[in-house]
C-alpha cells in the first residue's frame, strides 16, 4: 500500500517536472525540472530496493551532470538566460507530437499484449558486498571488463571534451 | 506489489517525453536535456525489470549503473561540441547549423 | 612438318608491331632496315614453304592439303570460327608472289620514300598489309579470309591516305574504304547465308586434309543439306561473296576507287594495288572453285560477263588517260578482268570426271596469269615511280624522251610492256594466251572479244611507253633539272622482277611449244593433277599477230616527235575522247545516286529518327531523373530535429512491420 502510493506520487512527479521541461521557454527552468526528474528517479530506485544504484544517480547524474549542465548553458546560452524566449514553429510541434504519439502507441500495444510474471520477491536490498565483488570480479557473469573500460572511456571522453573545446591558439 | 506494467508506462511516457523535446526545441542545451530524459526512462526500465522480473540477477542493475556513467562522459563531450558550435556560427540554434542542406 | 609456317604470319606482325609503337624513336634507315629483314625472313620461309611443298611426293596423282595449324576462336554451336594456316597449291603460290614482290617494295621504298616524313609509320603500314595478306591466302576457313580481308581493306586505307595533310589523298582513301566496305556487306551476306546452310564455314569441300598436331578438325561440311533445302542457296551464296570479291578487285561498277588510289605512294600502289590485294577476289573464287563448278556452273557466267564488261571499260578509258599512274591502274583493272573471265569460262567436265580439262585449262590459266601480272605490274609501277622520282610530276605531258636519261628504268618498262602485250618468250604471253584458249572453248564469242581486249592492251600499253620514253623532250624543265637514272635500291628490284618475267616467259613459251612438263600448270591446276600446258598453234600465233599489229599501230601513231594523227582522232571525235578521259561519267553516276537517292530518301528519315526518337527518349530519361532528385532535394534540409522525427518514423513503422510479420 505504501509502495503504491509513493509510486504514484513518484510518477506524478516525474511525468509533469518532464513535461514542463520540455515545454518551458527559459532555458534554465528547463534545466532545473531535468533536476527534478533526476531527483524522482532515484527515489524510483530507493523503491526499488536499489539503494547503491539510487545513492550513484543522485552523485553522478543529479550532482554532475546537472552542473555540467548549468556551466553549458551559462556559456552559451547568454541572450537566453536573460529571459530572451525561444519560440517554437507550430508545424515542428504537431509534426514532433504526431511522431512521438505513434511511437508511444506502438509501445503501448507491445506492452498489453505481452505477458509478464513477476515474481514473488523479498522487500530486501541487495547487499553491498555482493554489489562489489560483481563490479570487480573477473568469473562468469562479473563485471570487471566493463568497469575497466569504462574507466578508460570516461578518460577518452575528459580528454576529447577538452580538445574539442579549447581555445585555438591563432597562430 | 506494484505490478511490473505500470514501471514500464511510466518509462514509456518519460521516453517519449524525451523524444518530443528533441525534435521540438530549437536551443541545442535543451534537446541535450530532453535526451538525458530519454536515458532516464530507459534506465528506469532496467532497473524494474531486474528487479521484478529477474530478481536473481543483477544484470540490470549494473546495465543502469554503466549507462549512468557512459550518459555523463557523453554529456560532457557533447557540451564540448556545442561550444565549438558556438564559438563557430555564433549561435546557440540548430538552425544555425544547416551547412549539410542539399 | 610445317611448323615454321606460323613465323610466316607472325614475323609481319611483330614488325608492325613494333614498328608502329617505337618507330618513331628510330631513324628512318633503322626502322626500313627492320621491315625490310623481317620481311627478307618470310620470303626465305616462303620459298622453302614451296620448295618443300612442291617436292613432296604426290597423293593419287594429287598434291595434299596440309593444315599445319587451326584452332577454334570463337565456338558458336556448330559453326565456329577458327584461326588457321592452309597449304595447298595456290596458297602456296600466292605465299610466293606476296613475299617476292613485297620484298622488292620494301627494298624500293628505301630509295623512293627517303627523306619523307613518317617514313617509320610506312613501314610499319607494309608489314600490317603483308601479314594480313598472307592471313587472306593461308585462311583455312572463309570467316578467317573475311577478317583478313577486312585488314588488308584498312591497311590499304592506311597507305592510300600516306600524305594524308594533302585533301585528294584523305578523299581517295575514304572512297577505297567504302566502296570496298560497301561490297564487303554482300560478301558478309553470302558468307552467313553459306554457313547456315552448311554449317560450317571451313574449305575442307573434299574432306581430304592432312591436319598437324594439336589442330582442330573441321566439322565436314554438310553442302547436300544445303542443296537439298534449296537448289539456289550455294549459288547465291557464292554470287553475294563473288560480289565482295568484285569490289576488292576493281570490278566494274565497283572499280571507281582504284583509279584514286593512285594518290597514295607509288611503291603501295605497286604492291597493294597491282600486285597483291586486287586479286582477293579472284583468290577467293579460286579458292572456292570446286563449289562453284559443282553447285553453281550458270552463275560463271555472271562472273564471265562482268569480267568482259570491265575488261573492255578499262582498256577503253585507258587508252585517253594522261596520267601514267592511271594508266596502269586501269591497266590493272582490265588484266584482273581477264583472269576473273578465265575462272568463269572454267565448265564442268565431261563424262562423269568433275573437272578435266575443260574446267583445269580456265582455273590454271587465271591462277597463271596472277602470278605474271604480278610481276609484270608491279615492275611498270615501280618503273613509273622512278620517272616520277625523276619528273616530280604524273602528267605525260611533261614527259618525253626519257630513254637518253634513264637507261635501267627504259629497259625494264620495255620488257614489261612486251609482257603485259603478250609477245612470246615473254610471260605474259603464256598466261594470256591460255586465257584465250579456254574462252574460245567456252565461246567463240567471247574469245574474240578478248582478243580484240588483249590488242587494245598492247595499244595503250605502247601508246604509254612512247609517251615517255620517246616523243618531243620537255626541255624547259630538263634545263632546270636534268632527270637522273634512279638509285640503285630502286633499280635493282626492277631488274629482279624483269628476270623473273623474262625467265618464266621463256621456259613456258619453249616448254608450252615443245610439251616440256614441270612448268606451271605442274604444281597449280583444279583437280591438284599435273597438267602441261600445250600452245594450241592457231590461237597462239593469231593472238602474237594481233599484239604486233597492235604495236606497231600505236608505233606509227605516238613513236615520232609529233603526233599528226593523234591530233586529228582528238579532233574528229572530242566527245568520245571526253567520255573517256573522264572514265564515261561512272564516278558522277556514283555520286548521283547516293546524294539523290539514298542520301535524301533513306539517311534522312533515319538521321530523323535517331536524333529525335533515340537521343529524344534517352533525353526523357535523363530529365526525368533531374526531377527525381529534385522533388526530393527538400529531404536535406540540414535540420536535425527533422532527420530525428523520420527516424523516429522510421524505427516505429519497422516495429509494426515486424510484429504483423
Amino acid at each position: 500500500m505504501a509502495n503504491t502510493v509513493m509510486f504514484i506520487i513518484l510518477a506524478v512527479f516525474i511525468l509533469g517536472s518532464a513535461l514542463m521541461c520540455v515545454t518551458t521557454t527559459r532555458i534554465m527552468r528547463a534545466a532545473t525540472f531535468m533536476l527534478f526528474v533526476l531527483f524522482g528517479v532515484a527515489g524510483i530506485y530507493f523503491l526499488l530496493d536499489y539503494t547503491f544504484l539510487g545513492a550513484a544517480q543522485i552523485s553522478v547524474y543529479a550532482g554532475g551532470v546537472t552542473m555540467i549542465y548549468v556551466f553549458a548553458i551559462q556559456l552559451v546560452s547568454k541572450r537566453t538566460l536573460q529571459g530572451l524566449e525561444e519560440r517554437v514553429k507550430s508545424s515542428k510541434m504537431i509534426a514532433g507530437g504526431l511522431a512521438a504519439l505513434a511511437g508511444l502507441v506502438v509501445v503501448t500495444l507491445i506492452l498489453l499484449k505481452t505477458g509478464f510474471y513477476t515474481q514473488e520477491i523479498a522487500n530486501v536490498e541487495v547487499p553491498m558486498k555482493e554489489i562489489g565483488m560483481a563490479l570487480v570480479g573477473s568469473e562468469k557473469y562479473q563485471y570487471v571488463l566493463p568497469f575497466e573500460f569504462i574507466s578508460v572511456f570516461l578518460l577518452a571522453c575528459i580528454i576529447g571534451g577538452l580538445v574539442v573545446a579549447r581555445k585555438e591558439d591563432k597562430a | 506489489m506494484i505490478p511490473v506494467e505500470c514501471y514500464f508506462a511510466l518509462s514509456a511516457l518519460l521516453f517519449f517525453i524525451g523524444v518530443y523535446g528533441f525534435v521540438t526545441r530549437r536551443n541545442l542545451i535543451a534537446m541535450l536535456i530532453s535526451v538525458e530524459l530519454v536515458l532516464n526512462a530507459v534506465d528506469i526500465n532496467f532497473a524494474a525489470i531486474n528487479r521484478l522480473l529477474y530478481p536473481n540477477g543483477m544484470e540490470g542493475m549494473f546495465m543502469t549503473l554503466f549507462v549512468i556513467g557512459v550518459a555523463a562522459a557523453e554529456s560532457a563531450v557533447a557540451i564540448a561540441i556545442i561550444i565549438n558550435v558556438y564559438r563557430k556560427f555564433k549561435s546557440d540554434s540548430v538552425d544555425a547549423i544547416q551547412n549539410m542542406k542539399g | 612438318m610445317f611448323s615454321y609456317t606460323i613465323f610466316i604470319m607472325l614475323l609481319p606482325l611483330l614488325s608492325f608491331i613494333v614498328l608502329g609503337l617505337a618507330g618513331m624513336k628510330m631513324q628512318h634507315k633503322v626502322a626500313g632496315l627492320i621491315g625490310t629483314c623481317s620481311l627478307g625472313i618470310v620470303t626465305i620461309l616462303s620459298y622453302l614453304c614451296a620448295f618443300q611443298y612442291f617436292g613432296m611426293d604426290r597423293v593419287d596423282g594429287v598434291y595434299q592439303t596440309f593444315v599445319p595449324y587451326n584452332f577454334t576462336w570463337l565456338p558458336l554451336g556448330n559453326l565456329h570460327f577458327d584461326l588457321g594456316i592452309l597449304l595447298d597449291p595456290i596458297s602456296v603460290m600466292m605465299l610466293i608472289v606476296i613475299s617476292t614482290v613485297s620484298l622488292m617494295v620494301h627494298i624500293y621504298s628505301f630509295g623512293y620514300m627517303h627523306g619523307e616524313k613518317g617514313f617509320q609509320r610506312y613501314y610499319a603500314f607494309l608489314s600490317l598489309f603483308t601479314m594480313s595478306m598472307l592471313g587472306l591466302v593461308l585462311a583455312t576457313n572463309i570467316f578467317q579470309m573475311y577478317m583478313f580481308w577486312e585488314l588488308v581493306g584498312v591497311s590499304s586505307y592506311l597507305l592510300i591516305g600516306f600524305y594524308y595533310p594533302l585533301k585528294p589523298a584523305i578523299a581517295a582513301s575514304k572512297k577505297a574504304f567504302i566502296v570496298t566496305r560497301f561490297a564487303d556487306m554482300f560478301f558478309l551476306i553470302g558468307i552467313l547465308t553459306f554457313g547456315y546452310f552448311v554449317d560450317s564455314f571451313s574449305f575442307s569441300f573434299a574432306g581430304d586434309i592432312v591436319m598437324g598436331q594439336g589442330t582442330t578438325p573441321f566439322i565436314e561440311g554438310n553442302i547436300a543439306k544445303a542443296v537439298a533445302a534449296g537448289g539456289f542457296i550455294i549459288p547465291t551464296a557464292l554470287v553475294l561473296m563473288f560480289i565482295g570479291g568484285a569490289g576488292k578487285s576493281a570490278m566494274f561498277p565497283l572499280h571507281i576507287w582504284l583509279p584514286d588510289a593512285m594518290e597514295g605512294p607509288t611503291p603501295v600502289s605497286a604492291l597493294i594495288h597491282a600486285a597483291t590485294m586486287v586479286v582477293a577476289g579472284v583468290f577467293q573464287i579460286a579458292r572456292m572453285f570446286p563449289l562453284w563448278i559443282q553447285y553453281a556452273p550458270e552463275a560463271m557466267s555472271i562472273v564471265v560477263w562482268v569480267g568482259v564488261l570491265t575488261a573492255f571499260y578499262a582498256a577503253a578509258v585507258a587508252c585517253a588517260q594522261s596520267d601514267i599512274k592511271r594508266v596502269l591502274a586501269f591497266s590493272t583493272i582490265s588484266q584482273i578482268a581477264f583472269m576473273m573471265v578465265a575462272l568463269g569460262v572454267s565448265l564442268p567436265g565431261h563424262h562423269g570426271a568433275m573437272m578435266d580439262n575443260h574446267a583445269q585449262l580456265g582455273y590454271m590459266a587465271g591462277m597463271f596469269h596472277l602470278f605474271t601480272h604480278a610481276m609484270f605490274k608491279a615492275c611498270l609501277f615501280l618503273g613509273a615511280g622512278c620517272i616520277i622520282h625523276a619528273v616530280h610530276s604524273n602528267e605525260m605531258a611533261l614527259m618525253g624522251g626519257l630513254r637518253k636519261y634513264m637507261p635501267v628504268t627504259h629497259i625494264t618498262f620495255l620488257i614489261s610492256c612486251l609482257a603485259i602485250a603478250g609477245i612470246p618468250l615473254f610471260s605474259g604471253f603464256s598466261s594470256k594466251d591460255e586465257i584465250i584458249t579456254a574462252c574460245m572453248q567456252y565461246s567463240p564469242v567471247v574469245g574474240w572479244i578478248m582478243t580484240g581486249i588483249a590488242a587494245m592492251t598492247a595499244f595503250y600499253m605502247f601508246r604509254l611507253y612512247y609517251g615517255i620514253f620517246w616523243g618531243t623532250e620537255n626541255k624547259e624543265a630538263h634545263e632546270h633539272h636534268t632527270p637522273h637514272e634512279a638509285p640503285l635500291t630502286m633499280t635493282i628490284p626492277l631488274i629482279v622482277l624483269c628476270v623473273i618475267t623474262v625467265g618464266v616467259g621463256i621456259y613456258s613459251t619453249l616448254g608450252g611449244f615443245l610439251g616440256w612438263g614441270g612448268s606451271f600448270g605442274s604444281y597449280v591446276s583444279a583437280a591438284g593433277t599435273d597438267y602441261t600446258i600445250h600452245f594450241d598453234t592457231q590461237i597462239a600465233l593469231t593472238s602474237t599477230v594481233i599484239a604486233i599489229l597492235s604495236i606497231c599501230l600505236a608505233t606509227y601513231i605516238y613513236k615520232g616527235e609529233s603526233q599528226p594523227i593523234a591530233d586529228r582522232l582528238y579532233a574528229t571525235f572530242p566527245k568520245l575522247h571526253r567520255a573517256a578521259y573522264k572514265r564515261f561519267y561512272q564516278d558522277e553516276i556514283w555520286q548521283y545516286v547516293t546524294h539523290r537517292i539514298i542520301f535524301r530518301c533513306v539517311s534522312t528519315p533515319i538521321a530523323w529518327f535517331d536524333r529525335h526518337i533515340v537521343d529524344g527518349s534517352f533525353n526523357f530519361m535523363a530529365w526525368g531523373a533531374n526531377e527525381a532528385g529534385e522533388s526530393i532535394r527538400s529531404w536535406q534540409s540540414g535540420d536535425v530535429r527533422q532527420y530525428a522525427v523520420w527516424f523516429l518514423t522510421g524505427t516505429v513503422a519497422l516495429t509494426l512491420i515486424l510484429l504483423c510479420i
